[in-house]
């Protein structure tokens, strides 16, 4: 994958950067078509999620069972109603708030933690690098998706429970990441320098070896973010994450199989929601390992 | 370090995994807070039924002990007893390997002809619009999830053109090939997805070494080039990404599974957890572990075996 690219791209561009700090790090990201696309694409997503309230026509769980299961293109119903006749629109509008929630706070917590217990085990190397990496074998043992389950059915279903199931499996990359690039910076010169110079440890890993171990990082953030969305819906979908009347598209699209034959858009347009966010995740996690 | 010492060491690293997984397993219920037994009875809980639940499960003997029992019954194929079916664990599990197994190596089979035909045409038309449309698709394949997937090709080829049954296993090998298509498809497509993306960097790679070189001026076809020179040295890396992505397919096996109705593990796995049947999950959580660890076991020593040059350290 591009993690070997960046470690390389990152050791060349060490020497004579080593006093810039994270930000300088970032802003020295280029555009490309690749990541600009992506992130105009977030952007309208982003904004949808926070104008919700004032775009959606109908409360996203009201219930009107006159006008249930009209089709898309239906007067006031632009994208049909549901079972229940709630608005599909309304739903899928308030459901990219939630699923972007997912996306983004399942990733919070697993960046965060990988990344201490990354550089904290690369730097120091022994016996807690070996423990460490053991616990990652074994955890790697395990399919990503039966783990996250079988940690769910001991935790039960909800939103909540499924932040802590994803996020006890989705730290491992991120310290695999942060790890590597610890490696590969700790006995650079300008480490050693600091060192020599009587610097302390922590402050050698947090002003020397995390500004150029964050970036690549920070790179797998959109790629993980598809994944723990991609996770959560999927969750949703098996009845394990927020439970209903929550609109939230692994669930509608869960609701929605049950009416193939009747409502083909109930399943159909949540998931295009879900493919438009994975999209411009994906585009933008390229475009920042195209060119850094 | 010869061959046989290389495979030594990874049986031993094999087993010392194993070894980890059942910790964690053993550990998942009982590090939690609260009394066990209360939680895997939910609703049902009465103190009478948690009391029986203990004993049955043996929550109430020496952690020690319990695991021990834990292991002993892995190893003796004595898993439990289901709390919802009442019936020994290896006699439900039994019954639906093989539907997973089937499953699993028609998705495989299905994504490795994908794989193949799509990885080479993009590969030879590098910069040309098949290259484009084969890499938008696949992108596509991957940042759907599985399900949504699964429940577009029914709409499509099931209940629009009729092609395929909408769900079930069937009774005779014909009717599986039949039924299971449209799940094993779903899981092709996006198993493919990334091996695709490698195949074709690979070939491009391989297509500037000495050795394709040497080929072409000796002067063979494009073709015996293509198939038994530069094709059988690109795909050696792939078959690695193709074991690291085996965790991938088991773990899609449980959702498509569920959306197509197949009386597979996984669809069992989704009922014990909503039924929180946990001898059940415990015992599918070890066997998806198991089955992905021997094949990553496979897969590093087939490595050796395809590539004589690779060292073993």
């Amino acid at each position: 994958m591009s993690d070997k690219a960046a470690t390389a791209d990152g050791v060349s561009r060490i020497a004579g950067t080593a006093s810039f700090g994270l930000w300088d790090r970032v802003r020295h990201w280029r555009l490309n078509a690749t990541l600009v696309v992506g992130a105009a694409l977030l952007a309208v997503v982003l904004v949808v999620a926070i104008a919700a309230p004032l775009l959606t026509p109908y409360d996203p769980i009201a219930q009107d069972l006159n006008s249930a299961f009209l089709p898309p293109g239906s007067l006031g119903h632009p994208l049909g109603t549901d079972n229940f006749g709630r608005d599909e629109l309304s739903r899928i509008i308030f459901g990219t708030r939630l699923d972007l929630q997912i996306g983004f706070i399942s990733v919070l917590f697993p960046f965060v933690a990988g990344g201490i217990i990354g550089v904290v085990t690369g730097y120091l190397g022994g016996r807690v690098d070996t423990i460490l990496m053991r616990l990652v074998d074994i955890l790697m043992a395990f399919p990503f998706l039966i783990l996250v389950i079988a940690i769910m059915s001991i935790l039960g279903p909800g939103l909540k429970n499924l932040y802590i199931a994803v996020a006890v499996v989705n730290w491992i990359p991120y310290a695999r990441i942060v790890r590597a690039e610890t490696m590969a910076n700790r006995n650079l010169e300008y480490v050693q320098a600091a060192v020599t110079i009587g610097a302390t440890t922590p402050r050698i890993l947090r002003r020397h070896i995390l500004p150029n171990a964050i970036p690549p990082a920070l790179i797998y953030v959109f790629t993980g973010m598809v994944l723990a969305i991609m996770t959560g819906a999927t969750l949703s979908f098996l009845g394990l994450g927020p439970q209903p009347p929550t609109a939230e598209w692994g669930a509608m699209i869960a609701e929605g199989r049950q009416f193939l034959l009747q409502a083909w858009w109930m399943p159909t347009l949540p998931g295009i929601a879900l493919l438009v966010v994975g999209i411009a995740l994906s585009l933008i996690g390229d475009g920042l390992s195209e060119r850094r | 370090m010869g061959r046989v010492q290389y495979i030594g060491r990874r049986l031993l690293m094999m087993v010392l995994v194993l070894f980890g997984v059942t910790i964690i397993i053993f550990s998942m219920v009982r590090l939690i807070p609260g009394d066990p037994a209360f939680l895997i009875l939910g609703d049902r809980a009465t103190n009478e039924a948690a009391a029986q639940l203990r004993e049955q499960l043996g929550l109430n003997k020496p952690l020690l002990t319990q695991y021990w029992e834990f292991i002993r019954g892995i190893a003796t194929g004595q898993l439990g007893t289901s709390l919802l079916y009442r019936q020994p664990v290896i006699n439900l599990v039994a019954r639906r390997v093989p539907v997973s197994l089937f499953l699993a190596f028609y998705a495989m089979s299905l994504a490795a002809i994908l794989t193949l035909t799509f990885g080479v045409l993009a590969a030879v038309n590098r910069g040309r619009w098949v290259d484009h449309v084969v890499r938008i698709a696949f992108l596509f394949f991957i940042t759907t999830p599985a399900f949504w997937l699964g429940i577009l090709l029914i709409l499509l080829l099931s209940l629009r053109l009729h092609l395929f049954p909408v769900s079930g296993y069937g009774q005779t090998l014909t009717d599986h090939f039949r039924s299971l298509f449209l799940p094993a498809l779903t899981l092709a497509l996006q198993l493919s997805a990334v091996l695709i993306r490698n195949l074709r960097g690979q070939i491009i790679t391989v297509q500037y070494s000495d050795y394709v070189r040497t080929a072409r001026s000796k002067g063979l076809s494009e073709r015996m080039v293509l198939w038994r020179h530069t094709l059988r040295n690109a795909l050696i890396p792939v078959v690695t990404i193709f074991g690291l992505q085996f965790g991938y397919l088991v773990g899609g096996t449980v959702v498509v599974e569920t959306v197509f109705a197949v009386p597979g593990l996984g669809q069992l796995l989704i009922q014990s957890i909503t039924g929180r049947d946990y001898p059940v999950v415990q015992a599918i959580t070890v066997i998806a572990a198991f089955f992905v660890i021997l094949v990553n076991l496979i897969v590093d020593l087939s490595y050796s075996f395809l590539d004589p040059r690779v060292s073993y350290e």
